[in-house]
């Protein structure tokens, strides 16, 4: 038995189908995970994410400190409640888990990091805090509510304490505030705008209760990774770990490489990948035969190389297979995969595939 | 949870067979099979005229979430395929034990059906895996 969410008893009752995540028991679906997908895409889903690690920094050297751990940087962060997206790496620039930052103040920043990675986070974390004037604190007590889609942020303002109901609607896109015991935040992993709401776990069953009373559909874990696949958001341990760089994993563009002074764990080593000729790129594809592409099928690029899958699968708001797949350098726009011994045809896409509501590929594109 | 149909025999990889009047079997999976797997995506069948061993790949399931090998519960030769399930492999899901269906097969003469599940031999089987 996993460890379990203040929530399990609802999703119990709800007749999720539980399955084990990075240790903890988490609903999979509650029937149907398509239904749960396009109910985001259309309307607004509920997830719980509890088992989502939240960890508070404090203290005078708080900002140099994370100028020195992420390879983001919290510079960017000017005003109060300003949220960033970004990894941390370790010496050789691999990452050992993406995560995002909240700037609550001077003194107190907010990291979200992965379920699987908690363990091997917070002693990185804590690790390399000794030299800063910083402490590190877990709030397992704080249960975590994602509430997306196109209609999720009007639907949830109903489980909003009326006197921080307009603050809280008036939050932008990646923007958070503390409405009372809840932290609000308008960050989320579908590629539909919506919330993440922490709040202390035993307040957590009553504004579930009433956000599915508000008519926000409950949703597993199933179509949250089909809907972050659609999106093109990479999923930790899958899309990229320990053995790969952000340059290798399409996240370049959360490098902070400026100003060049600033000395972030793995600089040294992103800088030589950076000007290797040879980095791997990380695209789009869309599946043209059927079937379905999966996580590890090889991609073939003829006359150039192979790489492999990293996320795949199928796409309910497409109706086609799509994944996310690590290949060689090159300009292409076709290559195969190979599917139980056959060779498919994939088109190489621009992501995101699909966001706010809308698909965003071109599915019957031409060839160039 | 649903009785399952008492004219079937089943195995333990939640495949099911049927008897049919004119000698030929038909075989699908279970509602416990599309249970576990979810919402179904893309149905791989065999061709038409293909011979399999019992026990034998003969189709892959796939879902949203997993591909799934289902099993010739018998050895013989494919004479039809459920067609329809390359563009509504859902109905796997909606109807298991009818428009669900995957294929149709001629067994081979040592066909023998003591290898195979009653329903209440099935039934006890789901249940132990689900304690």
């Amino acid at each position: 038995m996993g460890s379990k969410t203040a929530l399990f008893e609802k999703h119990n009752e709800a007749g999720a189908r539980i399955v084990d995540f990075g240790g903890w028991d988490m609903p999979l679906h509650y029937g149907s995970q398509k239904q749960e997908h396009h109910a985001v895409r259309q309307n607004a889903g509920a997830f719980d994410v509890s088992h989502m690690t939240i960890i508070d920094l404090f203290g005078e050297g708080v900002r140099a400190f994370l100028q020195y751990l992420v390879a983001n940087d919290v510079a960017k962060l000017r005003d109060y409640g300003k949220a960033l997206y970004t990894a941390m790496l370790n010496a050789g620039g691999g990452v050992i888990d993406d995560l995002i930052i909240y700037y609550i103040s001077d003194t107190n920043y907010r990291l979200v990091v992965n379920a699987a990675t908690r363990d091997k986070d917070l002693a990185w974390i804590r690790e390399q805090a000794v030299f800063f004037d910083v402490g590190v604190s877990e709030r397992a007590e704080l249960a975590m509510i994602a509430v997306q889609g196109p209609n999720a942020r009007q639907l949830a303002a109903d489980s909003i304490a009326a006197e921080y109901r307009d603050a809280a609607l008036a939050l932008k896109p990646f923007y958070s505030l503390q409405a009372g015991g809840v932290f609000i935040a308008r960050t989320g992993y579908t590629g539909e705008d919506g919330w993440e709401l922490c709040m202390p776990a035993a307040d957590a069953p009553e504004f579930w209760d009433q956000l599915l009373s508000s008519g926000v559909t409950p949703c597993g874990l199933g179509a949250r990774d089909t809907l972050r696949l659609e999106a093109a958001m990479n999923l930790y341990g899958t899309d990229m770990d320990e053995s790969i760089s952000p340059l290798e994993a399409g996240l370049a563009w959360t490098i902070g490489w400026e100003p060049a002074e600033r000395d972030f764990i793995g600089r040294g080593a992103l800088e030589k990948l950076r000007s290797s000729p040879n980095r791997r790129q990380f695209v789009g594809l869309l599946l043209e035969d059927r079937g379905v592409l999966r996580n590890h099928q090889k991609v073939v690029v003829e006359g150039i190389g192979e790489g492999e899958i990293t996320s795949g699968g199928f796409s309910p708001s497409i109706g086609k297979s799509i994944a996310l797949a690590r290949v060689p350098a090159g300009d292409y726009d076709r290559a195969m995969v190979e599917v139980r011994g056959k060779m498919l045809n994939v088109r190489i896409v621009k992501t995101p595939f699909v966001c706010n509501g809308k698909i965003r590929i071109d599915i019957e594109g031409e060839a160039l | 949870m649903n009785e399952l149909p008492g004219d079937l025999l089943y195995t333990k990889d939640h495949e099911w067979l049927r008897r049919e009047d004119d000698g030929l079997v038909t075989i699908g999976i279970t509602d416990h099979a599309q249970g576990a797997l979810g919402d179904l995506v893309y149905v791989e069948l065999p061709e038409i005229g293909q011979d399999v061993a019992e026990a034998g790949e003969m189709a892959v399931v796939e879902s949203v979430k997993a591909a799934s090998d289902v099993y010739a519960p018998i050895g013989g030769s494919i004479v039809a395929i459920n067609e329809e399930l390359a563009d509504i492999p859902e109905k796997i899901n909606s109807d298991p034990y009818g428009d669900g269906w995957i294929v149709r097969m001629q067994p081979t003469d040592t066909f023998d059906e003591s290898t195979l599940m009653s329903p209440d031999d099935y039934q006890q089987f789901i249940d132990d895996l689900d304690d």
